[in-house]
């Protein structure tokens, strides 16, 4: 088990955690304001296949950049349309975002490369510095703009959430909308800021996806999406301790690819439903139950 | 020249026309109401008189279909709460729009923010709250958390909110509902230290008794529409009890003159010393004793929101009581679930028609067999047969229309509805052994008022025990056989009917002494 | 003080006659829906360089344009029917049963090991409820669960399901890897032949070719046996008594912990059966990550149904012919095309049912 303390394998936990933390952070900010955000899987998935697609026709990872960003927020924008302005289910929304996310990349993916697996290589978004071995894979981490990002962006969303105006009218629009209307905040629009933030933030996690591997892959989201609503609910909405259950389920993750190559006796599979078993204990309330924003997937008549 | 005298202020309210209609709901008709500046102006009306919907349009939180609002001389030109707020409106409501997670501080600044350097200054918003508490005498610890604190800290929070925001109008929606007589004392003490300033205090309630030392007018509303402008002065609660209440008073109970049921060895309802907790921000029960025999209708009276609610839910087994004992021909009622309550004899009229009584996306067959599905069994399924006849006799017998088991319960107006419960809840030929009836002619059209009343009779001469818990003073006076009055969570009064009359009741409901039981 | 008698300001109706508002929202919003999905799929097939009437053409060929095609849609349409079923019963108790995938997973994984674990002669009347009684069971523990948890503890079933989904998955993989599996593959062994389900290519020889089986009609009865139970039971009365209002279930004395388990047990059942439909019907034998979003399309099917047991038979048609046709339509455009349809209808569904009843509402439409 001497592997679980190299250096590496911390390289890898981060590498791992990158796309949950982004998608987490920015599930936090839609759900804070309350509109349940199970469409963070399409998000990734929009924002992955729109970075390849702009860095393959741009020909740079900085147009794929931008237009990843904008997959992830144009997504979001989806959600926001359905359960924002047309008030309907945001989880039903979610579940059919999350499809048309799926199919809608298989189709272009076909359209664009001819392919039903993949993209062709493009250009990504590389870190500054190199290096060899362990420290370099460490100096690579330390300066990939990506990862810098991650890090400033949960320190910079705990400040957004919890030091901020917007932040504290967010949190005031998911818990008792009435009351910010009743103050003048314009409810709706707080909460289309929010549901947009996850798209940012997550379209950021997928731009990551697609950056790390070159190129898109179908379903390439796999299910991350999920895990970052979960690290959302098991962090209690709060930006730094989704992130931190991130990193723990990020953790789990490595753990299992570790171990799946060597045939040790655990049960890999105990390790995948890790995050979600502890997800389910948070909500039944073993651990003290967590309290979501009161009107959480409440749409706001008023 | 002539010195010009200095203009008038402008008044601190001023609505004119005001119309809004909720679907067949006309809540406010072609209402005016003029606040004079520097005045604590009260508004009263019963539940559903108006108020409420009159206030939201002032505060802008709903645009009026028809009418005009002025707040301080200066016009509210659309339904924005920004807006409002901005013209020196300050609304505490009955419901608070308090953010419980939230601190005090967080609260009190919400949707007006200090900054400091692009941030949110906490600092700030807590020296604010320190700095008005101490000005206006409401000191607050502003780091705690909303949520933790008891409802007449939370009042103190939506005042300062008010104050936060240069509030010149203060409107208080019920502030006493939720106070101890020494709060209350306090509050008023405040309020008029606010007139004394110079600001305008406009209170709504429906509880007078309390209120009518600090206010200066009054106005009334019923049914939608303004009834009265009053000098406070010049009035008093039993003469304003009246106006609320309003219709002409029909005291002519025609043949049906009060029984007299002497109390017999085992009363079919009997409470001993019932208490509860309050819910919210209502009165919950104290110490509530009572018995009604069988064969006479006992009636409720209060003003809604003294416990009239909790102990409808509590005898009909929604709530256990805290302590006390609730006995139904004798057996204690307390350990039964509801549908065991039901069995044993016990038949309820919910308060709540169409959360409770109905469910309205069923038919009105479905409907008619509501708690009682079990007993329309066959063989692995449900007796449709049986259950639309059953529909047939009861739409037949109590007059439902349309006289369709078939149709959603949604369909059907409030008068119809109605009908539907109060066939379920007397049907199967024995009347039941208690009747609970809450406010069972709300709502519902003139001519099923009196069909409703008349089943409640023949209840009643059938051997049922009657217990009728109703805002509406004359059905009160024209059912009841002897009338209990409610006050604060405690039955302050007991008198036979035929010593019972709309000015008396009107007293022991607003908390004038009673003669004790 | 007196006034006139108010006048009335209502605008004139959208419609005459009784029809409620929901009434008249259950009508328009889905073909509101289809309007927009047609357009979409235009405008997608367009972009592709292809006539959209040439593709609608093939996409009907390939489907109701032959027997074999009618075969297939029925094959598609089998699950989708019970995985609708498992949205659309908790829906009437006011739930949202997000989980059917993972209902599906553990109850075709049951259904696969027990019916290849019989003994190798078990005849058909006994193999056939066994197996798919064992799917039933693993999937109504699935579903059960989750409402318990609800009904005890309050907690939110949406995240619940949710997650015991990935939970199925991970345990299935297990379940499949250490030991369930054959050799070098992620299937399990066949399981007996007398729990094998006919096709219905040997009742209807012209569907020769066709993967349908009789699980078809075992779906149909499911639905048929799920109306019956929502509509013409005390347990069904109750459901819709508890989803109707809370506190009318509560005063009339129906346990609400009780009628949330049970219908989520069953809604599970319904979703385990998918592997009667998968394994004895198709596969014969249980195969790792099988269902592919099967569950997930059920929400769109109860959706599209009207969360009503025989509704929901039209939509899982509906459902089936759009990926039967997706794949005769893939030489020209890539199947995927439906997939997007399909998702374009649940938001259009759902975004127009809430905008129809909304303006319905204001026009005074309804009552």
């Amino acid at each position: 088990m001497s592997e679980l303390l190299t250096l590496a394998f911390v390289v890898q936990i981060v590498r791992i955690s990158v796309p949950y933390v982004l998608a987490a952070l920015g599930g936090t900010f839609s759900e804070r304001g309350g509109v349940t955000n199970i469409a963070l899987e399409g998000i990734l998935l929009a924002s992955a296949f729109l970075f390849v697609l702009g860095s393959y026709l741009g020909g740079h990872a900085a147009v794929g950049l931008v237009c990843g960003l904008a997959g992830g927020v144009g997504t979001a924008a989806l959600l926001g349309a359905m359960a924002v302005t047309w008030r309907a289910d945001p989880i039903v929304s979610g579940v059919a975002i999350n499809l048309l996310a799926l199919g809608g990349t298989k189709f272009f993916l076909k359209l664009v490369w001819d392919s039903s697996s993949n993209s062709s290589r493009v250009a990504a978004i590389e870190p500054l510095a190199r290096g060899e071995g362990d420290l370099g894979a460490l100096l690579e981490l330390a300066t990939h703009p990506l990862i810098v990002a991650t890090a400033l962006l949960v320190g910079g969303s705990t400040l957004l959430l919890f030091r901020t105006r917007f932040g504290l009218r967010l949190r005031a629009c998911g818990e008792h909308p009435a009351a910010a209307a009743s103050l003048g905040i314009a409810v709706r629009r707080i909460r289309w800021t929010g549901v947009l933030l996850s798209g940012l933030l997550g379209g950021l996690g997928g731009v990551w996806l697609a950056s790390n591997q070159h190129q898109f892959t179908d379903n390439m989201s796999n299910g991350r999406g999920y895990i970052a609503l979960a690290a959302v609910i098991f962090g209690r909405w709060h930006p730094a301790y989704a992130a931190l259950a991130c990193l723990l389920f990020g953790t789990a993750e490595a753990v299992q690819i570790l171990l799946q190559g060597q045939g040790h006796g655990v049960p890999t599979q105990l390790l995948q439903a890790l995050p979600y078993l502890l997800t389910i204990v948070t909500v039944v309330g073993f651990m003290g139950r967590a309290r979501p924003p009161a009107a959480l997937g409440k749409p706001f008549e008023g | 020249m002539i010195p010009q005298p200095a203009p008038p202020p402008p008044d601190a309210v001023r609505m004119v026309g005001i119309s809004k209609r909720f679907g067949t709901l006309q809540a406010n008709n072609r209402i005016d109401l003029t606040v004079r500046p520097q005045t604590v102006h009260l508004l009263v009306g019963e539940n559903g008189a108006g108020k409420s919907t009159l206030m939201r349009i002032l505060a802008g939180l709903c645009p009026p279909d028809a009418g005009e609002v002025q707040i301080l001389g200066q016009p509210l030109r659309r339904a924005s709460a920004s807006l409002a707020i901005q013209l020196g409106l300050g609304m505490v409501h009955q419901h608070f729009m308090l953010v419980e997670p939230l601190t005090v501080a967080e609260n009190l600044v919400l949707g007006r923010e200090p900054r400091r350097r692009g941030l949110f200054d906490m600092a700030a918003a807590r020296r604010a709250v320190e700095e008005l508490g101490a000005t206006f005498g409401l000191p607050l610890d502003p780091r705690a958390i909303v949520g933790d604190l008891p409802v007449g800290q939370r009042q103190k929070v939506e005042i300062l909110k008010a104050l936060y925001r240069g509030a010149e109008v203060l409107v208080l929606d019920e502030p006493t509902a939720v106070l101890t007589p020494p709060e209350t004392r306090r509050l008023f003490a405040m309020l008029r230290r606010f007139r004394d300033q110079g600001r305008t205090v406009l209170l709504i309630t429906h509880k007078l008794d309390e209120v009518m030392a600090v206010a200066d007018t009054v106005t009334v509303l019923r049914g939608g529409e303004k009834i009265a402008d009053l000098d406070a002065a010049q009035t008093s609660p039993p003469a304003l009890a009246r106006l609320m209440v309003g219709r002409e008073v029909r005291l002519d109970r025609g043949a049906a003159a009060p029984v007299v049921v002497p109390p017999q060895p085992v009363p079919a309802l009997e409470l001993c010393g019932v208490s509860l907790r309050g819910r919210g921000e209502a009165d919950g029960l104290h110490e509530v004793s009572l018995r009604v025999e069988p064969g006479e209708i006992v009636g409720v009276a209060g003003v809604q929101g003294n416990g009239q609610r909790e102990l409808l839910e509590v005898i009909a087994g929604l709530r256990r009581p805290d302590q006390g004992r609730i006995l139904l021909a004798g057996q204690p009622l307390e350990r039964l679930s509801a549908r065991q309550r039901l069995a044993a004899g016990l038949s309820h009229i919910p308060e709540d028609r169409q959360e409770q009584g109905l469910v309205l996306d069923l038919t009105v067959a479905e409907n008619l067999i509501l708690g009682r599905q079990r007993g329309f069994r066959r063989l692995l399924g449900l007796d449709r047969r049986r259950i639309a006849r059953r529909a047939a006799e009861l739409i037949a017998e109590f007059d439902i229309r349309p006289p369709q088991g078939a149709v959603l319960a949604r369909t059907l107006s409030g008068g119809n509805q109605q009908k539907v419960v109060v066939a379920r809840e007397l049907a199967g030929g024995r009347p039941p052994r208690v009747l609970l009836a809450g406010q069972p002619t709300r709502g519902v059209d003139v001519g099923a008022v009196e069909e409703i009343h008349q089943r409640l009779r023949t209840a009643r001469d059938g051997g049922a025990a009657v217990l009728l818990i109703s805002a509406d003073l004359n059905e009160i006076l024209l059912l009841a056989d002897r009338i209990l009055v409610l006050y604060g969570g405690r039955i302050v009064s007991s008198l036979p009917a035929g010593e019972a009359s709309l000015e008396r009741l009107g007293e022991l409901m607003l908390g004038a002494a009673g003669e004790s039981r | 003080m007196s006034q006139p008698a108010p006048t009335s300001v209502l605008p004139p109706r959208l419609f005459r006659g009784r029809l409620s508002v929901e009434a008249q929202t259950a009508l328009l919003a889905p073909v509101l829906a289809l309007l927009v999905a047609v357009l979409a799929a235009n405008l997608l097939v367009l972009a592709y360089g292809e006539s959209p009437a040439a593709i609608l053409g093939l996409l009907l060929a390939g489907t109701w344009g032959s027997a074999y095609g009618i075969g297939q849609v029925l094959f598609k349409a089998t699950p989708l029917i019970l995985t609708g079923i498992a949205v659309a019963l908790p829906f009437r108790a006011g739930l949202f049963n997000i989980g059917a995938e993972g209902q599906a997973v553990v109850g075709a994984l049951a259904t696969g090991v027990v019916g290849a674990s019989l003994p190798a002669g078990t005849p058909w009347p006994v193999a056939i409820p066994l197996a798919a009684g064992a799917g039933f069971g693993a999937g109504a523990l699935w579903g059960g669960l989750p409402g318990w948890l609800r009904g005890r503890f309050g907690a939110h079933e949406v995240i619940l399901t949710i997650m015991l989904n990935f939970v199925a998955l991970a345990l299935a993989n297990y379940v499949t890897v250490s030991g369930f599996a054959l050799p070098e593959t992620l299937h399990g062994p066949p399981i007996v032949g007398g729990a094998e389900l006919s096709r219905l290519s040997r009742f209807f020889p012209a569907l020769h070719g066709s993967a349908a089986s009789t699980a078809f009609f075992g779906a149909l009865g499911v639905a048929l046996l799920s109306w019956w139970l929502l509509f013409r039971t005390v347990f069904g009365y109750e459901v819709r008594v508890l989803g109707g209002s809370l506190a009318a279930a509560v005063g009339s004395g129906i346990p609400p912990a009780r009628i949330m388990t049970l219908v989520m047990a069953i809604a599970g059942g319904c979703a385990g059966l998918v592997g009667t439909s998968s394994v004895q019907g198709y596969k014969h034998y249980y195969e790792d990550g099988f269902s592919g979003g099967i569950g997930f399309m059920g929400i769109a099917v109860a959706l599209l149904g009207r969360n009503h047991p025989l509704g929901l038979i039209l939509a899982a048609l509906l459902f089936g012919t759009l990926s039967q046709g997706g794949l005769a339509i893939n030489a020209r455009v890539p199947k995927e095309l439906v997939e997007i349809l399909q998702a374009v209808i649940i938001l259009a569904v759902i975004a127009s049912s809430q905008e129809v009843a909304r303006v319905l509402r204001r026009t005074g439409g309804g009552r």
